[in-house]
């Protein structure tokens, strides 16, 4: 077994019984992962055994390897420091510290010192979008840095000081850091998931069905997908195939500008674990996953101390056992299908549906794979009656929802409220003053801008995942698409040609535009983008990588305009910078050493 | 069920299937013509190449992964889905090195034919030109990785018929690219034999086996006549 697959010591071994094939490199992602962050890279040596223990030739290991941010095969580092680099990180200065640090240190970014000593790049999101500007090191993330906190690491990092002696207090595992600002339920103190466990443990699964369908509880992941629904499509698959059902927590909340996921998972970690074994007794599960990111792994220890405690209860389901996996560092595993390829160990890419999951996921057996949110909410369900959950919210999209505010606000956190409030009371509540627009859900969610505050969080009008970034009148929204377009580009997982390309084409024509060079010729290149991108992409995450950017091209033209030079086409490379070398090499800049653009 | 008569519509063509059938499985079979690329009729389909688009009602969809319905109306033959698939095929040519005039493949290059058959005469985007390693280590089998379009269907073919492995796929986004499964990394040190299916099933150029160049003349290969050819 891996070190770093948690599976409690008291845990039952019904993942190698006879309902769960194991297949050979079930757990090879884990093993890399561990030896990670043992060695602080996988030397070739370490690859060849590594890659036979789990059945994988060597090209598929390394194949695994490179597909994940935080797995390297070259070039291994002491201190492997990544600046978080979404939107609301920008903002806090975060591009200012990392060029700080990368002085003080005598490094370039993305290039690891030559000692061997330390790395230094951007990631594309560590999650705490509330207490920006934040890194990691070696997988411990910091909060709130600033120049004072960076010239104190630089000195740490020359005098090689371990990690382990650093200040405690700097690190956020250190501290429970969780910002919240407004509880209802999933967040609330008035209930205890040992009830939720206890009355579920009496009903048989048709009624914990029943009870969850009745409610109304939609996944919090973004697309709203009834639970009642999928997990009755699960339990009825497990039915027809005699194959017990895989229950899985999707902890990997990658979306750049949410963080509820983080701060469930620290103050109400035995709620989720709950919810995973309410899941599992109306489906039929032995097995369960909480597919954890890798950008939260401190918060593992504390995780694996709460799934002992709950697994533990007596009212715990006994056949049922859960597991921890890591992610290392891919936003596309969010993706539920993704997630199970990565479960399964293997290259993130999400699968060809039909099968969906609940039909054939993990190892090829119904899989439900929700949210951490709508299992807390499960969880909630099984304490309370569907009228009561059905008090807050709208129709089709009864209860609450965590946002994760952030952004040009007082007050940045996470807040639970019901579902159906307007964009407006969200920002008077976090007291945003002047807000020019929202991003909702994330850099693949939509831009709102001010005329649409009356909009509400609902299913039927504005769906949220719980991402809701705030752009006052000082932001430029030209550039936070152009930080989107290239967050997609990092992260497509390079499946299908649309998105593998398209993706990266998007990006490269809005930094010719951010240039100067950019022309009509440029906008009608993204607007197709976008469309082939929307419709011909394999998964979300290509299918929405323009869609803010369809938004900012129609409600903030002239943050575009103003840059086009007025042209029909320009060509992107700058016929007088390619002489610069020369000039520098013969020390001339009178005027017969410039070329002009013009004359072309 | 579907009973094996039931037929769904490409168009205005009316194509019989059998249950199980995707929508470019069925249709192939009929000998009608829909464009893919990295679809092999040996293997699973894949829909990772995109050029397969159809529209069905309301949702654009690859049809190789499409399971096939009775009555179904598939839209392929229309301006918007053919815009489409010019689209994927201009990006394809712009994310590699393709210089057709002096690859051994031109003329037999399911690439070159599709952009042929959608009108694409440049590649529309920018070109990326990156930086690709030629690996000629391998005693019978050329691999040019600038020509290579991810279809992976040498790594298939390698996996399920050779059963070798001797590819895999590494990295991500644009830099996904071919790997090969030996100490080196190099195709002279894998398992690869020039008798073995993958090394014969690369669509394009990329995979090629040495020492037959031009046996078959230009104007004699499968895409130099097109009114003769599909």
């Amino acid at each position: 077994m891996c070190r770093m697959c948690t599976t409690p010591a008291a845990a039952p071994a019904a993942f190698a019984g006879p309902d769960y094939p194991a297949t050979p490199n079930a757990s090879l992602l884990q093993a890399l992962i561990a030896e990670q962050s043992a060695a602080h890279w996988i030397s070739p040596a370490a690859l060849a055994p590594l890659a036979a223990r789990h059945g994988a030739t060597r090209a598929q290991a390394a194949g695994v390897v490179s597909f994940y941010e935080f797995l390297t095969d070259s070039h291994p580092a002491r201190y492997r420091l990544l600046f978080s680099d979404d939107a609301v990180d920008r903002q806090h200065g975060s591009a200012a510290l990392l060029e700080q640090l990368c002085r003080l240190l005598w490094i370039e970014p993305d290039h690891t010192s030559e000692d061997g000593l330390v790395h230094v790049a951007r990631t594309s999101s560590l999650g705490f979008a509330d207490l920006a500007p934040t890194l990691s090191i070696n997988g411990r993330s910091m909060v709130r840095v600033d120049a004072e906190r960076i010239t104190a690491i630089a000195t740490l990092i020359s005098q090689q000081t371990p990690l382990d002696t650093w200040p405690a207090t700097w690190f956020a595992d250190a501290r429970p850091l969780t910002s919240v600002q407004a509880r209802q339920r999933s967040l609330a103190d008035d209930w205890h998931w040992s009830e939720a466990l206890h009355t579920s443990a009496a009903l048989a699964p048709a009624q914990i069905l029943e009870h969850v369908t009745a409610a109304g509880l939609r996944g919090h992941g973004g697309a709203g997908f009834p639970t009642g629904h999928k997990w009755t499509f699960a339990q009825q698959a497990a039915l027809r195939t005699g194959l017990a059902t895989v229950v899985v927590a999707n902890a990997d909340e990658g979306e750049p500008g949410t963080f509820k996921d983080r701060v469930l998972l620290t103050e109400f970690p035995e709620r989720l674990f709950t919810g995973m074994a309410v899941a599992a007794r109306a489906t039929g599960a032995r097995r369960g996953f909480l597919y954890l990111r890798g950008e939260y792994v401190w918060l593992q220890a504390a995780l694996s101390a709460a799934l002992v405690t709950v697994q533990a209860h007596p009212d715990w389901p006994a056949a049922f056992s859960v597991a921890i996996h890591l992610g290392a560092g891919a936003y596309v595993c969010g993706e539920e299908s993704a997630l199970i390829e990565s479960l399964e160990g293997h290259r993130g890419i999400p699968r060809n549906r039909p099968p969906y999951p609940a039909e054939s996921g993990y190892q090829g057996h119904p899989t439900t794979v929700n949210n951490v949110e709508t299992l807390v909410n499960a969880a909630w369900l099984m304490a309370h009656s569907v009228e009561h959950f059905r008090r807050l919210g709208t129709a089709d999209s009864p209860g609450t929802l965590v946002l994760s505010v952030a952004g040009d606000c007082a007050h940045p956190g996470v807040y639970e409220l019901e579902y159906g409030v307007t964009v407006a009371h969200v920002l008077a509540a976090c007291g945003a003053t002047n807000p020019l627009a929202v991003q909702i859900s994330g850099p693949s969610g939509t831009l709102v801008e001010r005329s649409s505050f009356t909009r509400r969080l609902c299913f039927a009008d504005l769906p949220c995942n719980g991402a809701f970034t705030i752009f006052d009148h000082r932001r430029d929204i030209f550039e936070i698409v152009r930080g989107y377009s290239h967050f997609f580009a990092r992260e497509s997982c390079g499946f299908c040609t649309p998105c593998r390309v398209g993706t990266r084409l998007l990006a490269r024509s809005l930094d010719k535009i951010a240039a100067g060079h950019g022309t009509r010729h440029e906008i009608q290149e993204l607007r197709q983008l976008e469309s082939s991108l929307r419709t011909a992409a394999h998964c979300g995450l290509g299918q929405s990588a323009g869609r803010a950017l369809t938004v900012a091209l129609k409600q903030f033209w002239p943050a575009f305009e103003r840059r086009l030079k007025s042209h029909a086409f320009e060509p992107a490379f700058d016929l007088d910078g390619a002489l610069a070398r020369a000039r520098q090499m013969t020390g001339r800049d009178d005027a017969g050493a410039h070329l002009s653009q013009d004359e072309s | 069920m579907n009973p094996p008569s039931a037929t769904f519509w490409l168009d205005a063509q009316a194509i019989p299937f059998t249950p199980g059938q995707t929508v470019l499985q069925a249709a192939l079979a009929a000998g009608a013509s829909l464009p893919h690329l990295c679809f092999h009729p040996e293997f699973a389909p894949h829909g990772s190449c995109r050029v397969c688009v159809v529209r069905v009602g309301k949702q654009i969809t690859a049809a190789c992964t499409l399971p096939a319905e009775a009555d179904m109306p598939v839209e392929s033959a229309i301006p918007e889905i053919q815009a489409l698939r010019q689209t994927v095929v201009q990006m394809l040519f712009a994310e590699g090195n393709h210089f057709c005039p002096s690859c051994e493949k031109s003329g037999a290059c399911e690439l070159q034919n599709l952009a042929r058959e959608l009108g694409v005469l440049t590649a529309g985007f920018r070109h990326f030109f990156p930086d690709r390693p030629v690996d000629a280590s391998h005693p019978d089998v050329w691999l040019d990785s600038n020509r290579c379009i991810l279809c992976e269907l040498c790594v298939r073919a390698s996996a399920e018929v050779d059963k070798k492995s001797v590819f895999a796929i590494a990295g991500r986004g644009l830099g996904k690219h071919l790997a090969i499964n030996s100490a080196s990394g190099r195709l002279g040190d894998s398992a690869l034999q020039v008798t073995d299916r993958a090394a014969h099933i690369c669509p394009v150029g990329a995979l090629l086996p040495k020492r037959i160049g031009f046996v078959t003349p230009i104007g004699a290969r499968p895409f130099d006549h097109p009114e003769d050819a599909r």
